[in-house]
Order: structure tokens, then sequence, then C-alpha cells
């Protein structure tokens, strides 16, 4: 193993270390560190503003930090130039975002079939992966149709399918419910974690909805740029304990 | 939870012996919480001495009480002027944690780290719920929901108080 493997967490498939970021004269992440082990689902919440979706930007490969490390199934990612980082994101990784994802002109069944083709899966095989997606996320009869004529839920459904396609490793969905009604978002979240779990794919999921961080494994904060761990109210209390023993 | 007013209740749905309502009452209200059989007999006795139920004769068969019991008029109307009447909007549902942050800002300890341990237990019992909703029956899941939206809540004003520290100190005082 070199000492570049080494310097990251064990267990964990990705993760951003002392990450910095700025637009300009505004800095979004200010050295923000965060893990997700194989298979884990993890919600990343914040307030407006602290950063959190620059976060899942830079640990996607879609900004490159100003300094700091991304690390990947053990390499860095951070440092590849961006024909590879594109690449990554293609066969890895899988986004779901709040809007505009899918293309409106295009049938439902073609919306799930493009990143397959894009791989270069052959036509026919594409095609018969976006029925079995459509089949399992109950949006069979849709197939047809362009999504511009579904309802948000159904859209975000199909923007599921299209993310889960490829089966990548990492789904990166940002504020995937932000636009949906409660119900609405149950279902989606119901269908991506269901799915997550059974097919062993790590979720990093950004979301200020506290039900919706609710369906993860496990939650981080972000604030002013940075990471915070949850304290464990066990551990705390342990801790505070142990303090006033000592003193 | 007005335990005499939901037996109320489930007798006006159909007379019931003291065990089929404990029953009944179980698999619906009481599933974190059963009612013990001795709470049963002692609110259908009352009932039954303030005229809003009445007990048939005992019927044979095994078991301490073998009554069947039936709603009146009285515990008709009674039922009827609860599940019209609204319940009244806690203003203050947790007064604990308001408790709470008010007295470390006090006393100078971290309001801050208490709302963060907080925040943090809130979440482990939010993704507790969530699997029951997920899991479980309907019944479980409109619980869940219950549970799930006042704990959002919560995490609401924790947030918000969270911002708010610096003022917050300011006008309580700290102690130095």
């Amino acid at each position: 193993m070199s000492s570049a493997e080494q310097s990251r967490s064990p267990g964990c498939l990705i993760e951003a270390r002392d990450v910095v970021k700025s637009f300009g004269q505004t800095p979004a992440l200010r050295g923000a560190s965060v893990a997700a082990a194989g298979g884990e689902i993890l919600a990343i919440m914040g307030p407006s503003g602290s950063g959190k979706s620059t976060l899942l930007h830079c640990m996607a490969g879609i900004f490159k930090p100003d300094s700091g490390e991304v690390w990947f199934e053990g390499r860095r990612i951070d440092e590849l130039g961006e024909t590879r980082r594109t690449e990554l994101r293609r066969t890895a990784f899988g986004f779901v975002f709040q809007f505009g994802q899918l293309v409106p002109e295009l049938s439902t069944a073609d919306n799930i079939a493009l990143p397959l083709l894009l791989n270069r899966v052959r036509r026919k095989t594409a095609y018969q992966a976006a029925d079995s997606w459509l089949t399992r996320l109950g949006l069979a009869e849709l197939g047809g149709r362009r999504t511009g004529e579904l309802s948000g839920g159904q859209a975000q459904r199909v923007a599921l399918a299209r993310a889960l396609a490829p089966r990548p490793k990492v789904i990166f969905a940002d504020e995937p419910t932000g636009s949906l009604d409660s119900l609405a978002s149950e279902n989606v979240m119901d269908l991506l974690v269901g799915i997550a779990r059974e097919e062993g794919t790590t979720v990093v999921l950004v979301t200020h909805d506290a039900r919706v961080a609710a369906y993860a494994d496990r939650e981080v904060m972000v604030r002013d740029g940075k990471v915070t761990s949850p304290l464990d109210p066990v551990e705390a209390a342990g801790r505070h304990a142990g303090a006033e023993v000592g003193s | 939870m007005s335990v005499p007013l939901t037996l109320l209740g489930l007798l006006e749905r159909e007379p019931s012996h003291g065990y089929d309502l404990k029953r009944e009452y179980d698999s619906y209200f009481g599933r974190d919480k059963p009612l013990p059989f001795g709470q049963v007999y002692a609110t259908l006795s009352r009932l039954t001495r303030d005229g809003k139920a009445i007990a048939g004769d005992a019927e044979p068969g095994a078991g301490p009480d073998r009554k069947r019991y039936a709603i009146t008029e009285l515990g008709t109307a009674e039922v009827d002027d609860w599940l019209s009447e609204p319940v009244q909007p806690e203003p203050h549902l947790q007064t604990v944690l308001f408790a709470k942050v008010v007295l470390s800002l006090m006393l100078g300890r971290s309001a801050e780290h208490y709302l963060d341990i907080q925040r943090t237990a809130h979440m482990r019992r939010m993704r507790e719920l969530t699997e029951v909703k997920r899991s479980g029956s309907p019944v479980d899941m409109l619980l869940a929901d219950h549970g799930l939206f006042h704990l959002e809540a919560d995490l609401r004003w924790i947030d918000v108080t969270a911002a708010r520290l610096n003022t917050l100190a300011e006008m309580v005082g700290t102690q130095s």
C-alpha cells in the first residue's frame, strides 16, 4: 500500500479531507472533511449557504477543490483532469438533483437509457434495462411519455431510475425531494433507500429536511464551511460525567 | 390520551367485554403502553356508575369479569362532544428543551453543546420512526408520522435557537 493510500480513513469508499473551496472572494468550504463507507447512506445537513451542496459537488468531482483531497476507492480524484473526472462521474457515480435533470423532449425510457448509451452499452440492452428500472420504480406505464408531461414525483422517480441504471457505486443526491410534497417525498426516499440497500450502493444525500435525513444511516452537519459530526448523547453524557469525576 | 373517553368510543362501536376492550385499545392506542386490566375494569366501573355505560349480566366462562358493557345515550353524547372538540394547541410542547437552554445560558454552560446532543437524539429517534414507517402496518405508519412531525418541529426550534444563542445569552446574562 502506498503512503497516499494509507492516508485515507479505513473502510471508507469516498472521502473528502480538509477541502477548501471559494467562489471569487466568497469562501464556501473552509477545510471540510467527511467520509462514507461502502453501502452507507450518509446525510449532509446544514443551513442555507453552509456549503453542503458545494461539498457534495467536490466529492462528486464536479468542482475541483482549491485545496484538500478527495478520495474514491483508494485513489485521489481531485487531482484527475477534467476528462478523467467526467468519465468517473459517468461510470461510477449517479446524480439526482432537485430540478432540471431530465431531457423534457425525450421519453421516459429514453432518459433512463441515455447514460447507458453514453457508456457504450448496446441500444437493445440499454432499453431493456430502462424497462426493467421503470417496472422496479412503479413507472412501467410511463415508458413512452415525454418527461415534460410527468408530475414532480414521477419525474423524480425517473431521475432516480436514470441515476441507478448504470449501477453506480455512489449516488449523489442534492435535495432530491426539495420540490415535492410530503407523500411524494416519502415515495422517492423509500425507493432510493430501498434500492440502494438492495444494491449496496453508497448514497451521499444533501438535505435541509430532517425527515429526509432520517432515511440515512448517519448524518453530519455543515456549518460555516466545516463538517461537524453529531455528538452521541450517551458518549457526551459519559464524557461529562468523567469530567465531573475528574474535576 | 383520555382512557375513559376512548373506551366509551370503542363501546359505541359495539358492546364488548372488558378483555376485548383492552385488546382493541392496546392494538390501536396503547402500542407502546398497554392498558393494565385493573385500569380497564376500574374505568368501566366508573363509567357504569356515572350512567355512561351499562353492564349486562355476568356470562358463564373463564376470567374475572364476563359482563358485556354497552354505551348509554349519555355516554354517546359525551363521545360526540369530545370528538367534535379541537384539542387545545399546546404553545410550549417542549418546555424542558427551553428550560435547559435558558439555564445553560444563565449558568455559563454550553447551550450549543446541549442543542447538539439534543439534535443527535432527535435524529436518532427520527431514524427509528422512519424504519417503523417503512416496515410497519398503516396504523404504525400513522403513529410514526405523528411522532416524526413533532420531532421535526423540535428540530426546527433547535436550529433557530442555535442561530440565536448569542442574542439569547445577552438577554439572560451569563454567569461570570
